[in-house]
């Protein structure tokens, strides 16, 4: 029997993922192709606020989107009634998408004729902060409800977030909510952050949304 | 169950591990979890002892957990103080400018094999 070798591995759990993901980055931007991350815990507004971005947008951007929401297929009905591609991940009952899961998703969605990706990922603030799933950029929707010391409880998620959604502002007159220290602590952990109050269900705010999509989206497919 | 998919990825780097190294089986893998890496420990073996039965390579290896503290830097007196105790707010002055230094790593340290 061959004798037992000690091996030095070194090596960081989430490094094979994250290089995977920046080459997943490089083929979307060959393809043209814009890919948004949007994270959030369950119930925070994720599907009511692509809804509302997918009514102003789907003449602009073709637009393909993948729900990876734990056993069900709701969201991708409700996101499929816009008349957008839209497809359903089978995550398996995992907390997150990894970027391998994500570019099978990709390949499904086809982005020949897309410009504008979508990925609603899993409901959860942990996870999904620590894979990188080879997104163009992040955005994450914190709701009022649950309250402005979440930067706070999670830092890695608001640091690699280049945009946080603060939606349900309509609920505000009956929370503590705190909106200029919700800014400070988002901040504190990303000060290039972009922070702005939406509410879903009326379509405040969604506008100054869509207008830096936009430009983010010019910037990519250009 | 964040621990599940993260033993995935773990089986994953291992069996490139094996491949460079021309490794037939594995026997002991040993990880350094930082304090606040946001995986917890017992889960993290239930979920290796659970997935590593399905995969030849590292069947029945040892899962060796080393913990690693998590310390805080406080940006205003430049103490240094343990995250666990403490959370964000420095207990020397009170500032809430503190980051942390260590204690988020998740590393595959080494293996033994033959
Ligand atoms: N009051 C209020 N409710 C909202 C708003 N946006 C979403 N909701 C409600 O919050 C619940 C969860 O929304 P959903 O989009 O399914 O969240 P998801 O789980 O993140 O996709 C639904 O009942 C929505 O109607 C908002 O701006 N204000
Ligand atoms: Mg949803
Ligand atoms: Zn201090």
């Amino acid at each position: 029997m061959d004798k037992v070798r000690v091996i030095e591995v070194k090596r960081s759990i989430f490094e094979s993922n994250d290089q995977d993901a920046d080459k997943l980055r490089k083929e979307l931007r060959e393809s043209k192709t814009f890919l948004l991350n949007l994270m959030s815990s369950p119930g925070s507004g994720k599907t009511t606020t692509l809804t509302r971005t997918i009514e102003v947008l789907k003449d602009k951007y073709r637009i393909g989107v993948m729900e990876a929401d734990i056993d069900s297929d709701v969201d991708a009905k409700t996101i499929a009634a816009t008349g957008v591609k839209s497809i359903q991940l089978h995550t398996g009952g995992m907390c997150h998408l990894d970027a391998d899961m994500t570019r099978q998703g990709i390949k499904e969605l086809d982005v020949t004729d897309v410009d504008f990706a979508i990925l609603e990922n899993v409901g959860n603030l942990v996870c999904p902060a620590e894979f990188d799933t080879g997104s163009t950029k992040n955005a994450m929707i914190l709701s009022v409800p649950e309250g402005h010391d979440k930067p706070l409880k999670y830092p890695l998620m608001f640091s690699i977030c280049d945009v946080v959604l603060i939606n349900k502002i309509d609920v505000m007159p009956y929370f503590d909510f705190d909106l200029e220290k919700c800014k400070q602590y988002i901040h504190m952990r990303n000060p290039e952050a972009k922070v702005i109050p939406i509410c879903a269900k009326t379509g405040e705010g969604i506008g100054q949304w869509t207008d830096w999509l936009s430009e983010q989206i010019e910037e990519s497919i250009k | 169950m964040h621990e599940l998919g993260v033993v995935f990825h773990i089986i994953d780097d291992l069996k490139e591990v094996g491949k460079e190294n021309n490794i037939e089986k594995i026997h002991s893998v040993t990880l350094q979890l930082g304090e606040v890496s946001g995986v917890v420990p017992h889960l993290l073996t239930d979920a290796w002892n659970w997935a590593a039965k399905k995969n030849e390579l590292v069947e029945g290896a040892e899962l060796v957990i080393e913990n690693l503290p998590a310390v805080t830097y406080c940006e205003d007196c430049g103490c240094e103080y343990e995250t666990v105790a403490h959370g964000k707010i420095c207990p020397k002055c009170g500032s809430e400018r503190t980051y942390l230094l260590r204690g988020n790593e998740f590393l595959i340290k080494e293996i033994t094999a033959t």
